[in-house]
């Protein structure tokens, strides 16, 4: 293919990618470092009462907003440097929690509450879903032919099910009067109530993300064992092997390249964490580094939004996926390089 | 294939693996089944105390509002119906109908004929022969069931209105998705240039980023839009907050490097013969992508535009942040209950919205689950 036959082809996608992708990074990048603040001036203002024999005046010096000539406030956007990291991130306060050893105080700051809330569910939830997705797999594709196609559709139930709504779900199972904690208070004999430590909220939030993305495992891999090799399962079986050094030294390696594709993307997807503080309403207790920036984007009482504060911790966002990508991206080149 | 009988399993493994993937099952279709069978009852009996009580809903049944097993009966008749015409004599029925090249265009008409019969006769039909048959038979309702809170969100809360947004946001994400990274994918896929390589590895890394980072980069232009594009249009200059395309844009973006992936490995699934061969025969690049590669290209297509139709639909962070309150999609709408929940009521009516915005994705599965897998077997696995 030639290169002007191939730019033609590529052009619209990559068009769109760099408006819509590489140029809001830029603009994110620019406004992380700077802030835009409405003009302000000194406005001498006497305000008089009156009195019996004269009036009694006070000269007090207000700040106002600047008005343009269109009517709209005025804005000024100038350079301050770190400042908005250190606004997210707290960097002295945190310092100072780190070297005392004060964990309780280092999670008072809602950055790093939300950094430690967003690591532990990534590396928690990734080895479940991998888990649970191989197992469902092995255990469907030993089920009888007529019974898979009814097996696969109720598994595929939770992974195309929006997410916002698969948390609320499972919220209402567990909410208040919710039918799960009525039988788990009937079982225990004590008064369970799921939503008022963080805890017991972080665990639903990991349940419910091993319930969505299981399916999605499940069915790659399971497309992947329809192509495992019989000659070398039937080769192992004379050998002596068992059933769990089948799985172990034929079918995982078979399936390696699938479960490095799974664990990237679950990699990426769980560590934008989002739907479920929204759908589980655990903005008190749990944040994640997603919704933090969500947060400072949602107008605020005076509906002013932190775009700034927002861009800041989007940037800190990033640096974190980068840092956690890194080495399988250096995977994906080396095998690049070794296949030429 | 004949199966050697020591790789079958021995009994006790077969009942293991039996009742795990029974409790898998449970687990997986219970929350959702759940929340329908909670949306059809009063509030009293979607939040009591015994399950046995949410299921038959005793209070529903009390206000009057109760099926009886001719109601069941009769509905399933119906649906089971509707299964058979829609697998069986209907796609015979396109296939032979539909003039050549326009079977896209028959499918449509045959889906939207079947939608009309069903609808006419759950509304209209199936109610008037239930009830003849409940008063000529004289029988008592059985379960509590009610359709009171759907009609309270479709109609009371105009929730129809953010399934015309939901559905605008949706097809528009798909379509553009789909005639762009069908063009890029096809490229890459047959250039060996490391560019393309390139484009790919950075693909990756912007799969990877946080909706949240580019939204943030968006808010701020979006909102001030018409100031930076005046210039360029003068006074015609749009605010692309709140626009219904500008959001498809930003999700269509999004969206392309998991596009371009997954579409990159289908075609390479392709054999380059086959363009090859095209080429030979006098066609350019472009004709041979689009009368030899993509008529053979169907399942691929399907399967990503699923994956794209998904982010449309199920998107909650881009709508809720750019899109303004009238024309909200379905699922930044939801939250609105949740704010305002502080009856019981708001609280069923919220679990009915809930159903409403799953029951389109059910459907969805229930005709496209074979594509799923093959698509997945044929091709993403491999990238």
């Amino acid at each position: 293919m030639r290169a002007r036959t191939f730019a033609w082809f590529i052009a619209p996608s990559v068009v769109m990618m760099l408006v819509f992708i590489a140029f809001p990074l830029v603009s994110v990048f620019w406004q992380s470092f700077t802030l835009t603040q409405p003009v302000t001036q000194a406005v001498q203002v006497e305000t008089c009462t009156p009195g019996f024999l004269g009036q009694t005046c006070v000269t007090e010096t207000k700040i106002q907003p600047v008005i343009g000539e269109d009517g709209r406030v005025l804005t000024e956007t100038s350079f301050v440097g770190w400042q908005n990291y250190a606004n997210v991130a707290e960097p002295a306060r945190a310092w100072a929690a780190i070297t005392s050893l004060d964990f309780a105080g280092l999670m008072q700051i809602d950055f790093w509450r939300a950094l430690r809330f967003t690591l532990s569910f990534t590396f928690i939830t990734l080895p479940l879903v991998l888990g649970v997705g191989l197992a469902l797999a092995l255990a469907v594709n030993s089920v009888t032919r007529s019974l898979r196609g009814p097996v696969i559709f109720v598994t595929l139930l939770p992974f195309i099910i929006t997410p916002v709504i698969g948390a609320l779900a499972i919220r209402w199972l567990f909410v208040g009067d919710g039918i799960l904690t009525r039988a788990m208070e009937a079982y225990t004999g004590t008064d369970i109530s799921m939503f008022a430590q963080g805890w017991t909220i972080e665990i639903l939030m990991m349940f419910y993300r091993v319930w969505h993305v299981a399916p999605f495992a499940f069915v790659i891999f399971y497309a992947g064992l329809q192509s495992v090799n019989q000659d070398a399962v039937e080769a192992a079986l004379i050998d002596g092997a068992t059933r769990v050094q089948r799985i172990r030294y034929i079918i995982v390696p078979h399936l390696m390249p699938l479960i490095v594709f799974v664990a990237l993307i679950h990699l990426m997807d769980a560590y934008r964490v989002f739907e479920e503080v929204i759908g589980f309403r655990s903005e008190a207790y749990v944040i994640s580094l997603q919704y933090l920036t969500y947060d400072f984007l949602t107008p605020d009482g005076t509906g002013t939004r932190a775009v700034n504060r927002a861009s800041a911790s989007s940037m800190l966002t990033m640096i974190g996926i980068v840092i956690l990508l890194i080495p399988l991206l250096r995977h994906t080149w080396r095998q690049h390089r070794g296949s030429r | 294939m004949a199966t050697i009988r020591a790789l079958q399993q021995p009994g006790w493994l077969k009942l293991t693996t039996g009742g795990l993937l029974g409790l898998w099952l449970l687990i997986a279709a219970f929350p959702i089944l759940w929340i329908a069978v909670m949306s059809v009852k009063v509030p009293l009996d979607a939040f009591a105390a015994s399950p046995w009580d949410v299921i038959a809903g005793p209070q529903t049944l009390a206000a009057g509002k109760g099926i009886t097993w001719a109601d069941v009966l009769l509905t399933l008749i119906l649906l089971g119906g509707t299964w058979v015409v829609a697998t069986g004599p209907l796609p015979r029925l396109v296939r032979r109908a539909s003039p050549q090249g326009w079977t896209g265009l028959g499918w449509l008409v045959g889906a939207g004929l079947l939608g009309a019969a069903f609808w006419f006769a759950a509304t209209a039909a199936l109610p008037a022969l239930s009830g003849a048959i409940n008063r000529t038979l004289g029988l008592e309702p059985l379960f509590g069931f009610t359709w009171e809170h759907y009609r309270a969100v479709w109609v009371e809360n105009a929730f129809w209105r953010n399934f015309v947004n939901s559905l605008q946001v949706t097809l528009g994400v798909t379509a553009i998705s789909l005639t762009c990274g069908t063009l890029a994918g096809y490229a890459l896929a047959r250039s060996g240039a490391w560019i393309a390589f390139a484009i790919l590895i950075v693909a990756l890394i912007f799969r990877a980023l946080p909706h949240s980072v580019l939204v943030t980069g968006y808010l701020p232009v979006f909102i001030n839009s018409a100031e930076i594009l005046r210039p360029l249009l003068g006074d015609s200059a749009p605010t692309l907050y709140g626009q219904p395309l500008a959001v498809i844009a930003v999700l269509v973006a999004i969206n392309q490097p998991f596009t371009i992936w997954m579409l990159r490995s289908f075609f390479q699934s392709i054999p380059a013969e086959l363009d090859e061969a095209a080429r030979v025969d006098g066609c350019t690049h472009f004709q041979a992508f689009r009368h030899v590669i993509m008529p053979v290209m169907w399942p691929g297509i399907i399967t990503t535009g699923l994956f794209s139709f998904l982010l449309g639909y199920n998107d909650f962070l881009v709508t809720s942040l750019l899109l303004d309150q009238s024309n909200m999609t379905m699922v930044p709408a939801i939250s609105g209950y949740f704010n305002r929940e502080t009856t019981t009521t708001d609280q069923v009516e919220a679990v009915a919205a809930a159903v409403s915005i799953t029951a389109p994705l059910f459907l969805l599965v229930m005709i496209f689950q074979r594509q799923i897998v093959s698509g997945l077997t044929a091709g993403a696995v491999k990238g």
